[in-house]
């Protein structure tokens, strides 16, 4: 059984098998998806109902009502999309959830993909990949690896290699 | 490092053109109502002498004055000033300023108005370079210096730049677009005598054109390479050779595309840095680099003569301690694109006791900031950004930093601070403890939101600050404001030239206190305020002293400024639409209006009226 280190969620992907294991990321939050044009106060479209926070096309009383703070409004608060945007892709990478990837059997007709950030730990993920893939995995030790079974959990790691699951600490 | 920085404003050069003939001048130049003896022998000498001695006169301010004094003066100092600084460019046309100034050096010109930062205006609306080194070519083929900012180049005006001017030396373009990575390869490959190449905040398109590998292979003239804005991937090792074939370097600033491991192989390189953008700040993503077991502290210490970081774009803390020997001479530090905490701030901040100018995130919070009012005694700006910039995310930084920073930084004289809350109080405090302040940017991120205290609205605070910071010339105001606190503005903000101004006030009489008010007002930005004709009609003893007002999603109409194109001749009145607007109804939903000898622009795209 194998790992592959995968991080390309394309949704086009085949797969024989049932759906459900993998999701798609995150969409991300509206502010970064907001298209480079002035959008008119009528146009914005999560302002719907908030017109306050526009003077020109409303017959504002004079009393000063606070608004409903939820809708983004248009250049505000006043910081350069240029700015914007490398905070944004930090804070995309931090909310993501799931680190994916795609875990083949030998003989098995498909693979299966997992999120690894749902597991604590090796015994955890161990575990479910024998509740996966009907199979039981031996005993880990420092010395000889998995002893007991036909099946050794393996990933393919940065350089290419194969690698026993187990022997570099989880984090 | 600079983002709006503020120039002294002047009596405007341009409108002398027009006042001068309104003038009466003696035919001599030299003096008023005395018999002159007609000697052309003695005007000469007099005029070689004041040219030698305006050659020392380097204020624009002054040199603009000196220039009101006679025909002569006039003349004389056309002639000899070498740097043109131009703060709008469409005040003035390259024809008219290239005929009047010709022997100029050194030319700064401004373009797009500031809230096209924020998405307020659609693109293409205008401020194009190429007009500019088309007339400058011919008339200034000397010329070594431009300085460009929220200008569009192309491609092309950056070849031409490098074949007109031989001895081309310094450019600096900040905030500015149109141009991308070919256009930097042709340009760095004909300039010859290059010392400084600063793009600093401006959009870079990515042609994959390897422009580092396309400086001259002899030993360059630079001086300063500012690129950390590029978000395209470099050449690295051609960048490790230029770094090494440049003996003259003192700043560079690199983008985020360069490893930790790849910053220290330049800094041993090249120890005689004043100004380093450090990149990433982090390990390279391809394994194998070993960039974790390099000596990093010993390639900061090796840095004797560094005084200004900036960089960490992707910061892995644990380097951090990397730069403990250089934080004692740091005047300048960046840390504005690193998302730190206040324990991971502290160890470092404790040691830079001279530093004046610091950028930082709000991830450090209200303790971080405590942290640099112990230390930081000699700060003189100080920008607090947010790492969430949304109106209803939880701020992390309040009033308690901000008081802090007041009692602990008294010499403050510029602060930017973007926070979800404030109180008056506090704001108070600061116009008390620092009284040296210029320049006072409050973001208060919700708007109209009040004091979070006492509920009342956030017009003591901003009044205290006018009224105390006797030397104040730039302020921006947020949070809930009635018309009180712009009473409190025309009435105390005698030497405000810049106020920014978004969701605030109740009526056209905040505006007008303003125009009123201010007689040194030269920038005047606003956003959703209820301000209308009435008040606009206000201003007109003054607009022709300002260099812009903008005012959008206010209740201005087209008649309105109708009258006031019609009663000011020397303004050009552009009402601007959304882009995918047609119509043209009655409401103004973007006034930009501003002084200009020329008239109307005929390069203004569609989405533009001019009045």
């Amino acid at each position: 059984m194998a790992f592959e280190k995968d991080l390309n969620l394309d949704a086009t992907e085949l797969r024989l098998g049932l759906p459900g294991t993998s999701e798609e990321s995150e969409k991300q939050t509206s502010t970064s998806l907001r298209p480079n044009k002035r959008a008119l106060p009528d146009m914005n479209e999560e302002s719907v109902s908030s017109d306050s926070n526009v003077a020109a096309a409303t017959k504002k009383s004079d009393q000063e009502i606070a608004p409903p703070a939820k809708a983004q409004v248009v250049g505000w608060p006043p910081i350069r999309s240029y700015r914007k945007n490398c905070l944004q892709q930090k804070k995309s990478e931090a909310e993501i959830g799931g680190i994916y990837v795609k875990v083949s059997m030998d003989g098995a007709p498909y693979l299966r993909k997992i999120d690894l950030k749902v597991y604590k730990g090796y015994p955890e993920l161990l575990k479910a990949l024998e509740d996966m893939f009907k199979f039981k995995v031996g005993e880990y030790s420092e010395r000889e690896g998995y002893n007991g079974s036909e099946f050794v959990p393996t990933y393919e790691d940065k350089d290419g290699d194969w690698m026993l699951v187990g022997d570099v600490p989880w984090e | 490092m600079s983002e709006d920085d503020e120039r002294q404003e002047s009596p405007p050069s341009d409108l002398e053109f027009s006042s001068n003939k309104a003038r009466n001048y003696n035919a001599t130049g030299s003096g008023s109502g005395q018999p002159e003896i007609q000697s052309p022998y003695s005007d000469q000498v007099l005029e070689n002498v004041l040219e030698n001695v305006l050659h020392f006169l380097t204020s624009r301010r002054d040199r603009n004055a000196a220039s009101l004094v006679c025909k002569s003066w006039y003349r004389v100092e056309a002639l000899t000033r070498s740097d043109l600084f131009i703060g709008n460019c469409y005040a003035v046309s390259p024809d008219r300023a290239t005929t009047r100034f010709t022997r100029v050096r050194a030319l700064h010109l401004k373009g797009k108005p500031r809230f096209a930062d924020f998405n307020l205006m659609p693109r293409d609306w205008g401020a194009h370079f190429n007009p500019w080194v088309l007339s400058m070519a011919k008339a200034y083929p000397w010329l070594e210096k431009v300085y460009l900012k929220r200008m569009s180049v192309t491609d092309d005006d950056l070849a031409m730049l490098s074949e007109s001017f031989t001895g081309f030396k310094e450019l600096v373009l900040v905030c500015c677009d149109g141009f991308g990575t070919s256009g930097l390869a042709i340009f760095v490959s004909k300039c010859r005598q290059l010392r400084v190449l600063d793009l600093i905040e401006s959009e870079v398109v990515d042609d994959e054109t390897d422009w580092i590998s396309c400086f001259p292979e002899a030993e360059s003239h630079l001086e300063s390479l500012i690129f950390d804005c590029v978000e395209s991937p470099i050449n690295f090792e051609a960048l490790e050779r230029l770094v090494a074939r440049s003996p003259a370097l003192k700043k560079l600033r690199l983008n985020q595309h360069v490893s930790i491991g790849q910053l220290y192989r330049l800094m041993i390189r090249a120890p005689q840095l004043t100004h380093l953008g450090t990149g990433s700040f982090s390990p390279s993503e391809v394994a194998g680099q070993g960039d974790q077991e390099l000596d990093y502290v010993t390639a900061f210490a090796a840095c004797k003569s560094l005084v200004c970081l900036s960089g960490f774009r992707e910061i892995v803390p644990d380097y951090l301690p990397a730069m403990y020997p250089v934080c004692a001479n740091l005047t300048s530090l960046n840390f504005s694109y690193a998302n730190i905490t206040a324990e991971q701030l502290k160890p470092i901040i404790r040691n830079c006791h001279k530093l004046q100018v610091f950028w930082v995130l709000d991830s450090i919070c209200d303790e971080g900031l405590q942290a640099v009012a112990v230390t930081c005694k000699e700060l003189r700006e100080l920008r607090v950004f947010p790492f969430d910039a949304r109106e209803d995310s939880d701020g992390p930084v309040s009033e308690v930093g901000l008081q802090a920073i007041s009692e602990g930084c008294r010499k403050l004289q510029s602060i930017l601070y973007f926070c979800q809350r404030m109180t008056n109080a506090a704001v108070i405090a600061m116009s008390q403890n620092c009284p040296d302040l210029v320049v006072f940017r409050l973001c208060i991120m919700g708007r109209h939101r009040a004091d979070h205290v006492t509920g009342e609205a956030m017009d003591d605070g901003f009044g205290a600050i006018v009224k105390n910071c006797k030397k104040l010339t730039r302020l921006a105001v947020s949070g809930l404001l009635t018309d009180k606190a712009f009473d409190y503005i025309g009435r105390y903000g005698k030497l405000v030239r810049t106020l920014s101004v978004a969701f605030a006030g109740d009526s056209d009489m905040g505006l007008k206190y303003v125009l009123e008010g201010c007689p040194q007002l030269q920038k005047l930005e606003i956003r959703d305020s209820p301000f209308g004709d009435a008040a606009l009609r206000s201003g007109l003893h003054h607009y022709y002293n300002m260099r812009f007002l903008w005012m959008s999603s206010c209740r201005l109409t087209r008649q309105g400024c109708q009258e006031i194109a019609n009663a000011m001749p020397g303004l050009v009145i552009e009402v601007i639409r959304s882009s995918d607007e047609e119509e043209m109804d009655d409401s103004v939903e973007t006034l930009y209006m501003y002084r200009s000898l020329e008239g109307p622009r005929k390069d203004a795209p569609k989405f533009v009226t001019i009045l």
